[in-house]
């Protein structure tokens, strides 16, 4: 349990966001707008994660657990070596699942247009 | 100081007059002015000192790509070294009119024209580039990929179980007896001047070396270099027009599995590229949230490795 008053982390980056997207976005041109444009996704990138990212480390570490690997190094050592080539199929599945899981953090919009 | 860079330019150029010296870019290792001598306008490309390879490699490469009938800016003048007259390293080109932003030339209704005359273009571009005999430009090494990004991605310390899976399926595929050639080695929109009349220079050829002709094909069929445009060559083509033209212009015959595989190399490079770039960041290098963000953006180059590779395993 966290010890902070409302409001929580993720609704404190999108006041943030909203006010980049009300006054900023409408108040300035050229690069400087530009800025602010990625400003937003990043921030709306948070929120997302803020969201999201508790389910997400339990799946990612279940998935990696079935794999008997500690962490996405081992995993990526393991593939190098030719270990794990019997379960390749297997794999390539549980680590595509967790890039996907990535994405619809970074960029849903990229996941669903694929 | 830019009075006394206009003196040596005119030296250079053998001008009389050199006005309008602004300078348009500035990196790491070169800076880029525009100038005008004697009426003229032109481009300046200096290396600082010391750092990479000589800009003397890549004169010699853009003189023979124009000798090629490549469409390239024409070099004026050269010179290497602290002896040259502008005190380090130097090109002087033809400045040649146009547009290099790759969301306009995809998107903008004046180059609808040209967006069609593109893949025909692109690939007979190529095809003249691989015709050079690879002694023309001395200077040009070759060098294994697999091997070398390997080491970048160790070096960065932020394994990705996706790219051990492609350097392995890359390997086992690996084009067998593959010519060798010039390659340009940043083939795509952002570094081409296109007119309403279509292509009209190939720019940024400091990354040329020696390798198989293929890689600029697949690199121009990289996601990233479609803009979010759905055709797969640079945003403007499908595959089989790029081939087309590619061997109507005497490239040779191509096979899409080898073209795949540099498509599918370039794809991890991007993505690794994306780490490098979130690093200038994170290092202090150059604070960023725009560099910051393009950390996240590694994913999807992962996912279309595996769009790519599946059934292909």
């Amino acid at each position: 349990m966290i010890p902070h008053d409302m409001p929580t982390s993720r609704e404190l980056v999108e006041s943030v966001r909203e006010w980049l997207e009300r006054d900023v976005l409408t108040g300035t041109t050229g690069r400087l707008q530009f800025h602010a444009r990625v400003a937003i996704n990043v921030l709306a990138m948070v929120e997302r994660e803020l969201e999201t990212g508790v389910v997400q480390a339990a799946t990612h570490q279940a998935r990696l657990d079935q794999l008997g690997c500690a962490d996405e190094a081992e995993l990526a050592a393991r593939i190098r070596s030719g270990e794990l080539d019997d379960r390749a199929a297997e794999v390539r599945e549980l680590v595509w699942a967790s890039v996907r899981d990535k994405l619809s953090v970074a960029n849903p919009k990229y996941l669903a247009g694929s | 100081m830019t009075a006394q860079l206009a003196d040596q330019l005119a030296c250079a150029v053998d001008a009389t007059s050199v006005v309008d010296l602004v300078r348009l870019s500035g990196g790491a290792s070169r800076e880029t002015w525009r100038f005008v001598a004697d009426g003229r306008p032109l481009i300046l490309q200096r290396q600082r000192s010391g750092d990479g390879r000589d800009m003397g490699v890549e004169a010699s490469v853009l003189r023979a790509a124009g000798a090629a009938g490549m469409p390239v800016a024409q070099v004026i003048a050269a010179g290497t070294g602290d002896d040259s007259p502008l005190g380090a390293s130097f090109m002087v080109m033809t400045a040649v009119e146009g547009e290099t932003i790759a969301r306009k030339i995809l998107r903008d209704d004046e180059y609808a024209e040209a967006r069609a005359m593109l893949p025909a273009q692109l690939g007979a571009a190529l095809a003249q580039l691989h015709a050079i005999p690879v002694d023309t430009a001395p200077g040009l090494v070759e060098q294994d990929q697999i091997e070398y990004y390997r080491t970048v991605m160790d070096t960065l310390g932020q394994p990705h179980p996706t790219f051990e899976l492609v350097f392995r399926w890359l390997e086992q595929h690996r084009p067998v007896s593959p010519r060798q050639a010039i390659v340009h080695g940043d083939f795509r929109l952002g570094n081409v001047i296109v007119g309403t009349d279509g292509l009209r220079a190939v720019l940024d050829w400091e990354l040329a070396h020696l390798g198989d002709p293929m890689e600029d094909l697949g690199w121009l069929c990289v996601k990233a270099w479609r803009f979010g445009s759905a055709k797969p060559v640079a945003g403007v083509g499908e595959y089989q027009e790029l081939f087309d033209a590619y061997e109507a212009a005497g490239g040779g015959r191509v096979d899409p599995d080898e073209a795949l595989w540099w498509e599918v190399l370039g794809t991890l490079k991007w993505g690794i590229m994306c780490i490098l770039q979130c690093n200038a960041h994170m290092s202090g290098f150059s604070r960023s949230h725009e560099l910051a963000a393009i950390g996240r953006r590694v994913c999807e180059n992962e996912h279309d490795l595996f769009l790519a590779l599946e059934g292909r395993w």
